[in-house]
């Protein structure tokens, strides 16, 4: 069976995997309510990485242009870009995919163009990586400009209506 | 007002006990993006706030007073003697769970020291071992710890990450209220001179100056005549706000966030434009340069300094001699009205009961305070079709309400904004049930969090309102974000601006006014935001 079979038969484990790996990043306690409550509204950060792994995965296998599972990999990382982890454990779990496929894998019924089927994922799974570090860097830029915009508004559009600035005419 | 939950209903509730192992042992780390800057000294020592000093919560040296256990140990022992509800909420919580995952801090962060139980406990733990026996005997195994440095880093870096919003307060079945918690708390670590500037900044302002801008009685003239030329350019037609004027019958009070920050200012010029418009119907009312501030940050430092700046706005309703006051969209401020005024600076004898010129409704609700909520006021308006409107104005938008903590659960005003809003826009959706009214989630930057350099926890914060929206944003295309608060006006722009791009907020007032059709206005094009009507695309502005 080739890997990209073996990818679609054990899609559910995969995921499953992948998702417990990404919840395992939080907090013991953490988890357990990520877990457990299916409502989106009430567990907003659970029930994205609930959706959204299944939708990334799917990309990947079926190999889509990643351009289609953006907004999943955004919802997953934009809020993963304000919480308490660095960069790089931010976006750990991208990498920790090749792991868990490879262990989910079954070797002995691979043929002789695994090892190039094998490399063809890692590169797509690397081009995942580069999407998610897009993401990341957009999402950090927004807070810095959304910070800028705050403090310019505050102080500039008081100035000017107080009429403590004199612009150029037009 | 708040339904009582009926036996049957609390007998489902699913007590889960949250997870609670190992978090002594876990150190506070004071992360960037999180805590907010120290006070400044010259803004403590304007208001006679205990050790001033220059001060970088990042410094290992938090500079303390070298007694600090000893005022902490005192000021614990104050605050339990004289607030009942203290010790009953020390005493009481039985650590179910109920509350813990309804934080939004904790929804949007992960980190289980936000869960509300969790929070409180950092306190209760230290409160447990100076005045339980079991704590005394048992020390940890019974929850309890001596207060040491590092606690007291814990305490301040999680009691300035609640923004005091009671959401959590309304899942438990003790009615344990965690702001309460957080509120004396912060007074504590006042005492030994740790504040924010962000709040420190507005209550020395606010207690010299009458805002928490500091911005001086010529200045707030001004930013009203600007509103007034801004106006007449709209509707042709010019307002004229009284100001200060002694003998008026109202006087009219509002947080100075509408009077200088986008986009309350648009809130702030449909007040204008309604009192104008009620003008020749008998309403009498005055704003004022002196009580120019209707939030109140002295509520997120201390119950004292929360008196000292309500006592303001009523010393000025004194000099001026009216017989009611009319407040503006805000949130806290009503909190402090309807919750603490009366024991604060009440009963204000020397005011009337608050009736309505135009109607003759009279405000028994608020005969305490003598202060009604301007939304209140405009529904009774709306109710008795004194105003003419052309909801079609508002076609443009669609429209939904996010019910401000304060004003929801501090006040049970639930219905009247929604009477106000489908009197003034076609297009409104309500987000989910378990997002809105009593279940609100706060915008994430209340209680003085709204400062820049903890960007990262507001948005974690804003998550959870900013999920709901999303929601409707996608099914519905809502792209107005409607509320009664300034806190919210100055900080839902920028949540949205992160999680849910094309979604604008404002006051109901601002909707309101551009629907209120005047007596010879010229033909409207413009809303208050200068932007093109709906159908008037092509039209010249004259």
């Amino acid at each position: 069976m080739s890997i990209k079979q073996q990818l679609i038969e054990k899609k559910d484990l995969i995921i499953k995997t992948w998702r417990s790996a990404l919840l395992g990043s939080y907090p013991e306690a953490t988890q357990r309510f990520l877990i457990r409550e299916k409502d989106q509204f009430a567990n907003p950060v659970g029930q994205s990485i609930h959706k959204n792994i299944s939708g990334i995965y799917h990309a990947l296998i079926e190999d889509e242009d990643f351009d289609t599972v953006s907004s999943n990999l955004e919802e997953i990382i934009k809020i993963r870009a304000v919480q308490d982890f660095i960069p790089s454990d931010a976006l750990l779990f991208i990498f920790q995919l090749k792991s868990i496929i490879r262990s989910s894998l079954d070797f002995k019924s691979i043929g002789n163009s695994s090892v190039n089927e094998l490399n063809s994922l890692d590169v797509r799974i690397d081009e995942l990586a580069l999407k998610a570090f897009d993401i990341y860097s957009m999402c950090r830029q927004k807070l810095y400009e959304i910070r800028v915009n705050e403090v310019q508004n505050q102080v500039g559009s008081l100035l000017k209506r107080a009429n403590l600035t004199v612009e150029i005419p037009d | 007002m708040a339904d009582t939950p009926k036996p049957e209903k609390t007998a489902r509730i699913n007590h889960i006990p949250p997870l609670m192992k190992g978090w002594m042992d876990t150190p506070v780390e004071i992360k960037p993006g999180i805590y907010c800057y120290g006070a400044k000294p010259k803004n403590t020592k304007a208001v006679g706030m205990p050790y001033p000093k220059e001060w970088n919560p990042t410094d290992d040296d938090w500079q303390l007073p070298e007694n600090w256990k000893d005022i902490i140990d005192e000021g614990l022992r104050d605050r339990r003697d004289k607030y009942r509800s203290m010790k009953l909420f020390m005493d009481i919580c039985v650590r179910c769970g109920a509350c813990a995952d309804k934080c939004h801090f904790f929804i949007g962060s992960g980190d289980p020291k936000n869960m509300p139980v969790l929070r409180a406990e950092l306190f209760r733990s230290v409160y447990r071992k100076k005045f339980t026996l079991g704590g005394k005997i048992f020390g940890k195994f019974a929850g309890a710890r001596d207060l040491d440095e590092d606690v007291l880093k814990e305490w301040w870096y999680y009691l300035y990450q609640c923004t005091e919003c009671r959401r959590c307060s309304i899942f438990c079945p003790y009615g344990i209220d965690t702001a309460e918690v957080t509120i004396l708390g912060r007074e504590l670590t006042n005492l030994v001179g740790l504040n924010i500037d962000w709040i420190a900044g507005p209550v020395a302002n606010c207690n010299r100056t009458g805002n928490h801008l500091g911005i001086q009685p010529h200045a707030y003239i001004d930013m009203l005549d600007f509103f007034v030329d801004e106006i007449e350019d709209i509707t042709g037609l010019r307002m004229e706000p009284d100001i200060n004027r002694k003998g008026a019958e109202i006087l009219f009070v509002t947080p100075s966030g509408d009077v200088f920050a986008d986009p309350g200012t648009f809130t702030a010029m449909g007040y204008l434009m309604l009192f104008h418009y009620l003008k020749s119907l008998g309403l009498d009312i005055t704003w004022s340069t002196y009580a120019s501030e209707g939030g109140n940050f002295g509520f997120f430092t201390s119950h004292e300094m929360a008196k000292r700046l309500n006592a303001k706005m009523y010393s000025e309703a004194e000099r001026l001699g009216v017989k009611w006051i009319l407040g503006g969209e805000c949130g806290h401020m009503w909190r402090v009205i309807n919750q603490y005024m009366d024991t604060f600076n009440g009963p204000p004898d020397f005011m009337e009961e608050p009736v309505s010129p135009i109607t003759g409704t009279k405000f028994k609700n608020a005969n305490a305070t003598k202060l009604v909520h301007i939304v209140e006021f405009t529904a009774d308006l709306m109710k008795h079709n004194k105003l003419k409107l052309d909801k079609s104005r508002n076609d443009h938008l669609k429209v939904t309400f996010h019910d401000s903590c304060n004003t929801a659960r501090a006040m049970g005003f639930l219905e009247e904004p929604r009477y106000v809003l489908n009197n003034v826009c076609n297009n409104f959706y309500e987000m989910p049930p378990n997002t809105i009214r009593e279940q609100t989630f706060c915008c994430g930057s209340g209680s003085g969090l709204n400062a820049g350099e903890n960007m990262e926890v507001r948005m974690r914060g804003g998550l959870p309102r900013a999920n709901a929206v999303k929601y409707v944003h996608e099914k519905f295309g809502v792209n107005m974000l409607s509320c009664i608060c300034a806190i919210d006006r100055a900080v839902l722009p920028n949540s949205m601006d992160y999680w849910v791009p094309g979604v604008d907020v404002c006051g109901l007032h601002e909707l309101v006014a551009n629907a209120l059709v005047f007596e010879g206005e010229k033909k409207r094009t413009l809303d208050l935001r200068a932007e093109y009507l709906p159908g008037m695309e092509d039209e010249e502005d004259v």
